[in-house]
């Protein structure tokens, strides 16, 4: 397929671009096959560059021959054109509808893109299994790297190594694979060097209602028990939920073959439900004529922080169970591929110092978001503006950054990045010139060949001048565990995702800069200190032995 | 103490106020003169100043005591165990004398001693000086004039002795007006913008009814609008919502009719009354006092308290003022009722809006001494000093402040200030610690005889400024920079660190502003380091020179003079640890056992130390 057939009017001339915090601009609007370009021609102004794929949803109007198309952005943003005729204006509105709902992963930008900045380290390797597993294996000889899932065979959406215990071989793990739903077997999240204790994952097991049990299975899970020890099974679902599951041939493990295991139940929610919490919250903040009272009770009846509320007390509370109780956690949900991995993330979050730095949350999307098999091809292909309700659409990602954001604001030096580094994140799981967030598991990038076709995220974000808009000036590190309050007075809007577009932040950022120089100033301070005593120190000596006959 | 009979009890437990698994600490609690103590068993102190209680509650006995909730006037709530049910009983009893006084000198401020001889106490009272604020804004000039009327006051009680007012005001038309506003409280000058040449005056309702007229009250208002050079139409604000302005003129007071003033633009801004709002905030400390609150109640609370339409309402009026003067350059006349609070709120935020001045330490003092103090906002009442009306108790001030903390939010590089200024200050109102606050009047402060027998707070707090000062402040701007604040209603948010200040498990762990503002302090430091360096090193490389050059002249002349060699001392100087001292990082100290919190599940308890230190160092400012 060509893109010029869908393109009907690549140029139109005198167009109005009105966008949030910018006076309205006349000039040339362009269409290519992945861009909508506003360009007024003039040097002083910014042209307008927008990937079709970031636009979420379009509307047109009328007012005689002028028309207006509104277009809803991924990002929340929204901008207007105002473009003369009514014939051009259909053609481009119904081209942005095409070029924006390409049904094809190949179409898609990444595979056109071509980098204007010299690659320095390749994204696609710099987060390898193997290297990760490193960093476990010295402390602990109880594990291992399995490649049973080489060729995707065992289970679709796990990536071709995992780490399992040593005690069970391939056999059994491919015998457990059929006792989990999608074949996700239980395996290892998280090790804490602490104590040794880990966090597994895994799809829910396939009980069904007559209660099917899998004797590998309990045998792989009580691996990782030490003798005498019990274990917590955080199932993300509320019991009632999980025993539903049952009648469709899931389910959640028994008491009575896993005596050593303790469940506990919370409810953390999914798909469209979700969805609907962000359409509802981003059209609260959007409307600026609310009263008070109408705000707050919109704000409330979107969910959205009760969500976040939900997710990290479960975040919390596998955390706990780790670090404050010494015992090991398996979580799981339904497919284990949502829910699951928001908790597994986060409780890295708040155990892990290093999955705070830059690297290292990199690194836990990678392996806990990416390989571990989040469809982001799925989720995020709508968002707060979509009109087509699709079930697998969901901002399970999204929420996950707001949490981080929330612990973040809690322990603001904590942290190696700032929230630009988690707003980037949100943009390029929904839009992106990258290939990292395309496709919905490991065995669909490795058909796609994106490593070979597409540019990795991480070459661009790593390069020194790229990484200094992320870095967080005030991060020192801190090696305890981070328990954030999960008190509603305790859990803010994110203004800066949700309020982005909505007012103007000129006050907040210069204060931020200002906030940036005192620090910046600070170093330069001490650097002439150090420098000046060393000088007086040298003059002193030279002094001394003047001095001395 | 006549009111004391237990002065120490053992074995109490205070419980953790949000903990859902009923964590506490064991320790002693002490009731001095003054405080109630309690010292847990890590050494940690927890002080409570009598004043500050606003309620004491002794609930249902329970198996392991007698339990006992204070409820603070800063919104700190304890929940005591005594094991005894009469220590509970003693104890409650004394607490509810020693926080209700009969009378103004029984309050703390009559016995509290900080140590200084009498003149230094009366230079911290002329510390603020209103003569020279109204010279500063530009009066008295050729519009407007000092009046003598109310120098005893004769016209106002509750008015102070000083007042500014058109020059072309007589005292008869003075005199006149006087009887036809509430309380005897006339159109007089808050804020001069000498920019804009505009005023905001204040004063309080009609005595309209539903027809009367006073002509001296018409020429009043004429003479504030031609004392306007630029525009001769003038605002007059009702602060009420309309409703409550028609009802008031049932009882023959009311609101100015357009048709009787000429050149008056009439606005209602509809800010409810006193009643209204004390009981917005019991309900929005109700709400968020609950044990696990979910985000649902807590935001419904939230709505349903009108809280924040409240504060939206009073910065909405503020930034009609401001728009007024600064886009219509027109004058702007606001009462309310009795024109001491609603007023009060709406004059001095509209001030500050306009006049950067208001947005330092010092100007912030002198903008709640003139629009607040002086002109008899009742403190006294408003705060229950003593044991009165509890319908007169409201908390209108702490209003003003979380106005002022949302502009501080919306604009972080305006005000020379921090959050900790105004939680200061809100704390000050209440503890009756210093002289300030008492009375509800400029007349009934001078017959108790303040500025002798207590002590004013703002040399305290100027003292201290190093606290209060904000890290990011750009003093740069011009003084009449206006700040445009945004209303949308999602700018305003729960002030949690007013309403939750001693909860702290409720606040993040690690405070940026206190890492810049320590490190503020620390480029100050370090400047005057390489300064010292600087010169030290240059003294040390002419001493080199001069050296070589005496000892050749030694060497030549005199071989053997030991007065020279002499060499200067210096004396190591030691830095300042950069960070180790300054970034305390915090992550979960075994101490702050959040952990506990995150399920039922865990349940057993746990050692808890919940940190109310915080309260030390506030009430022995």
């Amino acid at each position: 397929m060509e893109f010029a057939e869908l393109i009907k009017t690549p140029r139109v001339d005198n167009v109005v671009l009105h966008r949030p915090f910018y006076p309205a601009v006349e000039g040339t609007l362009c269409l290519t096959g992945h861009h909508l370009i506003l360009s007024s021609r003039q040097d002083n102004t910014e042209e307008l560059w927008l990937l079709h794929s970031n636009i979420d949803a379009i509307d047109k109007r009328f007012v005689g021959s002028l028309g207006t198309i509104i277009i809803k952005c991924k990002d929340f943003r929204i901008i207007q054109l105002d473009i003369p005729g009514m014939e051009e204006c259909l053609n481009i509105a119904s081209s942005i509808e095409a070029l924006s709902t390409l049904d094809s992963i190949t179409l898609m930008y990444p595979f056109f893109y071509r980098p204007m900045f010299e690659v320095i380290e390749d994204g696609w390797h710099s987060f390898l299994p193997e290297q990760e597993f490193e960093l476990y294996s010295s402390a602990s000889g109880e594990w291992r790297l399995s490649y049973v899932n080489k060729e995707f065979a065992v289970c679709p959406s796990y990536p071709p190594t995992v780490i399992v215990p040593k005690s069970i071989d391939d056999e059994a793990l491919r015998k457990v694979a059929t006792f989990r739903h999608g074949g996700r077997f239980p395996v290892l999240s998280y090790y804490h060097q602490k104590n040794g204790m880990v966090i597994m994952r895994s799809g829910q097991p396939l009980t069904g209602t007559n209660g099917r049990r899998c004797k590998e299975d309990e045998k792989l899970i009580n691996a990782t028990l030490r003798v005498g020890k019990r274990g917590y099974i955080i199932d993300t679902r509320s019991l009632n939920v999980a025993q539903q599951a049952r009648a469709k041939g899931g389910g959640f493990e028994q008491e009575a073959h896993y005596p050593q295991w303790r469940r506990i139940h919370k409810s953390i929610e999914r798909y469209h439900i979700l969805q609907e919490s962000l359409i509802k919250l981003v059209e609260a903040c959007n409307d600026q004529t609310h009263n008070m009272d109408r705000w707050l009770s919109k704000l409330e009846a979107s969910n959205w922080l009760t969500h976040i509320k939900e997710i990290l007390t479960t975040a919390c509370l596998a955390a706990q169970c780790i670090d404050r109780e010494g015992a090991s956690v398996l979580i799981h949900g339904t497919e284990g591929t949502d829910s699951t991995l928001q908790v597994t993330s986060l409780a890295q979050i708040i155990l892990e110092p290093r999955s705070r730095t830059i690297r290292g949350f990199e690194a836990l999307i990678e392996r806990e978001w990416l390989q571990a098999g989040h469809p982001f091809q799925q989720r995020c292909a709508q968002s707060a503006y979509c009109n087509t309700k699709q079930k697998w659409e969901a901002p399970v990602f999204l929420l996950f950054l707001d949490c981080v954001w929330q612990i973040l604001r809690q322990f603001p030096c904590s942290f190696e990045f700032n929230e630009n580094f988690l707003i980037m994140l949100f943009e390029h799981a929904y839009a992106s010139q990258f290939g990292t967030f395309l496709g919905n598991s490991e065995s669909e990038r490795c058909k796609l060949k994106l490593q070979q076709k597409t540019m990795s995220l991480w070459s661009w974000v790593n390069q020194p001048s790229e990484l200094s808009k992320y870095t967080n000036p005030l991060f020192e590190a801190n090696n305890l565990v981070i328990w954030p309050s999960v008190a509603p007075q305790s859990l803010p809007l994110w203004e800066g995702i949700f309020l982005r577009w909505n007012r103007s932040s000129k006050y907040l950022d210069e204060a931020y800069e200002e906030m940036v120089n005192i620090i910046e100033y600070n170093k330069e301070l001490q650097a002439k200190v150090n420098i000046l005593r060393r000088q007086l120190a040298e003059l002193e000596t030279e002094d001394g032995m003047q001095e001395s006959p | 103490m006549e009111h004391i009979r237990t002065t120490k009890v053992e074995q109490v437990k205070l419980l953790d106020r949000f903990s859902t698994s009923n964590k506490s600490l064991t320790g002693t609690l002490y009731l001095t003169a003054t405080h109630l103590l309690f010292i847990d068993s890590h050494q940690k102190e927890t002080w409570i100043l009598h004043h500050h209680i606003a309620s004491v509650e002794k609930l249902a006995l329970t198996t392991s005591g007698c339990p006992l909730v204070i409820q603070c006037k800063n919104f700190r709530i304890v929940h005591f165990i005594v094991p005894r049910e009469r220590d509970c009983h003693d104890i409650y009893n004394s607490l509810l004398q020693l926080s209700k006084q009969a009378k103004y000198e029984d309050l703390y401020a009559f016995s509290y001693n900080p140590k200084q001889n009498d003149s230094e106490r009366l230079q911290g009272w002329q510390l603020i000086d209103l003569a020279e604020e109204y010279k500063r804004m530009g009066v008295p000039n050729s519009h407007w004039e000092l009046s003598d009327a109310n120098r005893e006051y004769k016209i106002c009680e509750t008015y102070p002795r000083e007042l500014y007012v058109p020059w072309t005001a007589s005292k008869p038309i003075i005199v006149g007006s006087s009887k036809f506003r509430s309380k005897g409280r006339f159109p007089v000058l808050s804020y001069y913008h000498q920019d804009k040449k505009a005023a905001i005056c204040r004063c309080s309702q009609p005595l309209s009814g539903f027809s009367a007229r006073c002509v001296e009250d018409e020429h009043l208002l004429q003479a504030i609008s031609k004392a306007n050079p630029v525009n001769r139409y003038m605002y007059v604000v009702d602060t009420r919502p309309k409703l409550n302005a028609m009802a008031n003129r049932a009882a023959g007071k009311g609101y100015e009719n357009e048709d009787n003033y000429s050149s008056i633009r009439f606005q209602f801004v509809g800010i409810e009354n006193i009643h209204v709002m004390r009981s917005s905030l019991q309900k929005l400390l109700e709400v968020n006092g609950t044990k696990g609150l979910s985000v649902n109640d807590f935001y419904s609370g939230l709505e349903s308290s009108g809280w924040l339409r409240h504060i939206k309402a009073v910065m909405d009026a503020a930034i009609f003022l401001a728009k007024a003067i600064m886009v219509e350059n027109a004058s702007v006349l606001v009462h309310c009722s009795d024109g001491w609070d609603r007023t009060s709120q709406v004059c001095s935020l509209g001030s500050l809006l306009l006049d950067s001045y208001y947005r330092t330490i010092k100007g912030f003092m002198v903008l709640i001494d003139k629009d607040w103090i002086s002109f008899g906002h009742k403190f006294s009442e408003r705060c229950g000093h003593l044991d009165g009306d509890p319908k007169e108790v409201s908390p209108v001030f702490t209003q003003f402040l979380e106005c002022v903390w949302h502009l501080t939010e919306q604009f972080p590089q305006a005000f020379e200030f921090n959050e900790a200024f105004l939680l200061q200050i809100h704390e000050h109102i209440h503890s009756c610690q210093f002289g300030n606050f008492l009375g509800n009047c400029q007349k009934e402060r001078e017959e108790l005889k303040l500025k002798e027998k207590t002590y004013s707070l703002w040399p305290f707090l100027l003292e201290d400024q190093k606290k209060y000062l904000n890290p990011l402040y750009s003093s740069k701007s011009h003084r009449f920079i206006v700040l445009e604040p945004n209303t949308v209603s999602f700018n305003f948010k729960f002030w949690r660190n007013m309403y939750h200040q001693f909860d702290r498990t409720l606040h993040p762990r690690q405070s940026v502003f206190n890492i810049i503002m320590n490190m503020n302090e620390q480029n100050k430091q370090l400047e005057k380091d390489i300064k010292d360096l600087e010169s030290k090193i240059k003294q040390r490389k002419n001493k080199q020179t001069d050296d070589i050059l005496t000892k050749e002249l030694l060497h030549s002349v005199h071989p053997e003079s030991p007065t020279l060699k002499t060499s200067l001392c210096f004396k190591e100087q030691t830095l300042l640890p950069v960070n180790d001292s300054l970034r305390t990082i915090e992550g979960s100290s075994p101490a702050d056992n959040r952990y506990s919190d995150y399920a039922e599940e865990f349940s057993k308890s746990e050692p808890a130390v919940v940190s109310l230190e915080y309260g030390v160092a506030r009430m022995t400012c």
